[in-house]
C-alpha cells in the first residue's frame, strides 16, 4: 500500500490542525528557539574570542619567554637576555637595527564603560621596533607615543570597552600621569585590548629598571623559525622558551574559549531540557486532542507507522521553525557585537566581536531537530499504540 | 462461499481487564449474518453491542472463539494485515460521525481512497459519486462544522461506502440525530441495502430504527437472542 501517501496525508492535516492549538505549538517552538539562540550566542562568543586571539599572531613572528613560563605574566627576562635574543640568527633587520621588541606589561584598573566597575587592562611597554614586529598596528586617531615620554596609545577595543581612554585624555596611576596621544587597531587582534607605551618609560615607573617579560621578534621568514629557536634554546647563556606568536596565542586562548564553550553548552543543555519537556507536552496534547482522529484514521485502515511518522514530522517541523528562529535572532542580535571578557591566562580583558558563522547556525538547527525528534517520539509511539476500540470509546 | 454466511462469529468470548478486575462482556456468542442482510443489533447499554461490532470490524480481537468474514479468519490476522483488511472490506459509520474537522466533505470522503491505488482524479470522482448517492452533491466543499448533524452523518456514510466495502458497520448511526434526520439516514441505509445489496449491521437502541432492518437480534448478558415474535 502507498505508505508515503498515508504519511503525507496524515502529516498534512496534522499540520493543518496546528492553528487550533497554536498556543502550545508556539510555546514549544519558542522554547526551542531559545535553546538555539543561547547555543548560537555562546558558541559565537567562544568563536569570536578564539578569533581575536589567533588573529593576533603571524607565523613569521616569534615570542620568547623564560623557560618554564606559561604566559608573559609569569615570565621575566633580563636586559642581557633581550640583547642576546635580538642578535640571534634569523631575526629580520630594519633601518635602525633588529626587528625585535623587548616588552613588559603591568595590569592597571580602569572603569568599564558598560558597568562602571573596574577591570584589568594591560599596559604594555614596548620597544621602538614593536610596530614593525607586529606589522598590523594602524593608528586610527592621533599619533604614536614618543620614546622617553609618559605617553600612551590605546587599542581600539580597550578604548571602546573602558571609559577615559580617548585621545587627549590622560590616565593617572599612583604618581604617574600618562597622556593618551592616539588610538590604534591591530587587525582585530589581541593588541587592540591593550594600552602601549615605551618600555623604557614603563620600567622605572614600576621599579623594574632591568626587567622585561618577553621579546617579540620578526623573523626574516616563517622558515627561519626553527634555526632561530635552535640558536636560542641551545645557547647556554639563555634559559628561554620560544614559540611562534600564532601558536602562543592559540594556546593562550584555549582555557578561556573552552570555559566559555563549557558554560554555554551547559546553559544550553539546561534550557534544552526545558524545551524538550515543552515539545513533549505539546506533542502529547497534540496526540491526545486528536485521539479520536487518529483512532478514526486507523479504523479506516491507516497503518500505525504513518501515524508515528506524521506526529514526528509535526514535531520536527515545529523544532525546525524554532531552531531557525533562534539562530536567526542570535545572528541579528549577536553577530559583530563587541564585547570584552577576561582571558584567564593573562588575567586581563580581551575585546572581541561575537562571530555567528554558518557552522554554528547549522549546529543549532541540528540541535533543535534532535530536540524535535526526541520530543515527538514518545507521543508518536503512544499515538500508534492506542488500542483503536478504546480510543474510539474515549472520544465519544 | 455461496451458501456459507458472510459473517461467522463462533463461540466468541470477550473479557476486558480493568486493573486486576476481569470484565466479561461476551461469553460463547455465535452470530451468522448472510450476504445482503440488514441486521439490527439491540440490547441494553453496556451489554456489549459496540464490542461485538468492533470484533466484526477488526478493531479488536476476541479473547476466545473465531470471527471470519467472507471466509477470512480476521482474528488471526496481524495488526498490519488487519488494517489493510479493514481498508478493503469494512465501512464504519459512527454515532458522532468522526469526520476530520480540517477537511471538507469531499476530502473526508476521499480519505479511505488514499489507501487504494486510485489516482487523484479517480479519488475525486469516486468521492463525488458517493456524496451524490447520499444526496450531498451540493455540499462538496463544505467543512463539517458548517453542516447539520444529518448532513455530517451522510458524509460519514459516503466515506463508509466510497471504497465499496464488503460490509457496513454502523454504531448507533442515528443516536445523535433528531427524529426527522434519523429517519432520512435510516432510509438511506435501507436504500443501500435494497438497491446496492450492501450487507449492513447496525447497532441501535431505537425500536423505530431497528424496524427498518431485515432482522433483529438482542444482546443481553453476553448472549444473543432473536427478536421475540
Ligand atoms: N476497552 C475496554 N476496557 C474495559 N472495559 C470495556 C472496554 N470496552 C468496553 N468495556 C466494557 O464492556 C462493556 C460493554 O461495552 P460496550 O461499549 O460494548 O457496550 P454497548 O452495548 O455498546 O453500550 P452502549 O449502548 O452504552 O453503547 C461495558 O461494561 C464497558 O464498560
Ligand atoms: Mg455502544
Amino acid at each position: 500500500m502507498n505508505w508515503f501517501t498515508q504519511v503525507f496525508a496524515i502529516a498534512a492535516f496534522n499540520l493543518r490542525s496546528l492553528p487550533q492549538r497554536k498556543g502550545a505549538a508556539l510555546s514549544a517552538a519558542v522554547g526551542i528557539a531559545g535553546v538555539a539562540a543561547v547555543l548560537v550566542g555562546v558558541l559565537a562568543i567562544a568563536q569570536g574570542f578564539r578569533h581575536a586571539m589567533t588573529k593576533s599572531g603571524s607565523p613569521d613572528t616569534a615570542i620568547v619567554l623564560r623557560s618554564g613560563a606559561d604566559s608573559e605574566m609569569t615570565s621575566n627576562l633580563s636586559r642581557d637576555d633581550a640583547r642576546l635574543i635580538s642578535d640571534a640568527p634569523g631575526v629580520a633587520r630594519g633601518s635602525s637595527g633588529p626587528l625585535s621588541s623587548a616588552e613588559l606589561f603591568v595590569i592597571i584598573d580602569l572603569p568599564k564603560r558598560s558597568t562602571g566597575t573596574s577591570a584589568n587592562v594591560p599596559l604594555r611597554g614596548v620597544g621602538a621596533a614593536a610596530f614593525d614586529v607586529r606589522g598590523d598596528i594602524t593608528m586610527v586617531q592621533g599619533r604614536r607615543f614618543e620614546l622617553g615620554k609618559n605617553e600612551v596609545i590605546v587599542g581600539a577595543g580597550a578604548a571602546r570597552a573602558f571609559s577615559g581612554l580617548d585621545a587627549g585624555q590622560s590616565i593617572k596611576i599612583g604618581v604617574n600621569t600618562w597622556n593618551i596621544v592616539g588610538t590604534f587597531t591591530a587587525g582585530g587582534g589581541l593588541a587592540e585590548s591593550e594600552i602601549w607605551t615605551d618600555a623604557a618609560v614603563l620600567q622605572p615607573a614600576y621599579h623594574r629598571p632591568e626587567g622585561y617579560q618577553s621579546v617579540y621578534a620578526k623573523l626574516t621568514s616563517a622558515d627561519t623559525y626553527d634555526s632561530f629557536k635552535d640558536a636560542l634554546t641551545t645557547n647556554p647563556q639563555l634559559k628561554v622558551k620560544v614559540s611562534r606568536l600564532s601558536d602562543h596565542y592559540a594556546e593562550q586562548s584555549t582555557l578561556t574559549s573552552g570555559f566559555i564553550t563549557t558554560i554555554g553548552v551547559f546553559i544550553a543543555s539546561m534550557m534544552a531540557l526545558g524545551a524538550l519537556f515543552g515539545a513533549l507536552n505539546t506533542m502529547y496534547s497534540a496526540v491526545s486532542t486528536r485521539t479520536n482522529e487518529i483512532a478514526t484514521l486507523r479504523a479506516l485502515g491507516f497503518g500505525s507507522g504513518p501515524v508515528v511518522i506524521s506526529v514526528l514530522t509535526e514535531s520536527l517541523a515545529l523544532a525546525l521553525v524554532g531552531g531557525l528562529l533562534g539562530a536567526g535572532l542570535a545572528y541579528l542580535a549577536f553577530d559583530g557585537y563587541q564585547a570584552a571578557t577576561m582571558n584567564f591566562q593573562t588575567f586581563s580583558q580581551v575585546t572581541f566581536a561575537f562571530s555567528v558563522t554558518a557552522p554554528l547556525v547549522l549546529t543549532a538547527v541540528i540541535g533543535a531537530s534532535i530536540l524535535g525528534i526526541i520530543g515527538g517520539l514518545l507521543p508518536a509511539i503512544r499515538a500508534a499504540r492506542l488500542p483503536i476500540a478504546s480510543a474510539l470509546r474515549e472520544s465519544a | 462461499m455461496s451458501n456459507a454466511a458472510l459473517v461467522q462469529v463462533q463461540n466468541v468470548t470477550k473479557t476486558f481487564h480493568r486493573g486486576s478486575e476481569d470484565v466479561p462482556v461476551l461469553s460463547g456468542l455465535d452470530l451468522m449474518v448472510n450476504q445482503g442482510e440488514f441486521l439490527a443489533l439491540m440490547g441494553p447499554s453496556g451489554s456489549g453491542k459496540s464490542t461485538l461490532l468492533n470484533l466484526i470490524g477488526g478493531l479488536d480481537r476476541p479473547t476466545q472463539g473465531s470471527v471470519s468474514i467472507g471466509g477470512d479468519r480476521i482474528d488471526q490476522l496481524s495488526d498490519r494485515e488487519l488494517a489493510a483488511w479493514r481498508a478493503r472490506h469494512v465501512g464504519f459509520v459512527f454515532q458522532f460521525y468522526n469526520l476530520m474537522p480540517v477537511l471538507n466533505a469531499q476530502r473526508n470522503v476521499e480519505l479511505p481512497l488514499l489507501l487504494t491505488s486510485l489516482n487523484k482524479s479517480e479519488r475525486r470522482q469516486h468521492a463525488e459519486t458517493a456524496l451524490n448517492v447520499v444526496g450531498l452533491s451540493h455540499r462538496l466543499k463544505h467543512y463539517p462544522r458548517t453542516l447539520s448533524g444529518g448532513e455530517q452523518q451522510r458524509v460519514g456514510i459516503a466515506r463508509a461506502i466510497v471504497t465499496d466495502p464488503t460490509i457496513l458497520l454502523c454504531d448507533e448511526p442515528t443516536g445523535d440525530l433528531d427524529r426527522k434526520s434519523g429517519d432520512d439516514i435510516l432510509t438511506l441505509l435501507q436504500t443501500l441495502n435494497k438497491e446496492q445489496g450492501k450487507t449492513i449491521i447496525m447497532v441501535t437502541h431505537d425500536p423505530h430504527a431497528s424496524a427498518r432492518a431485515s432482522r433483529i437480534v438482542h444482546l443481553d448478558k453476553g448472549q444473543l437472542s432473536a427478536q421475540p415474535a
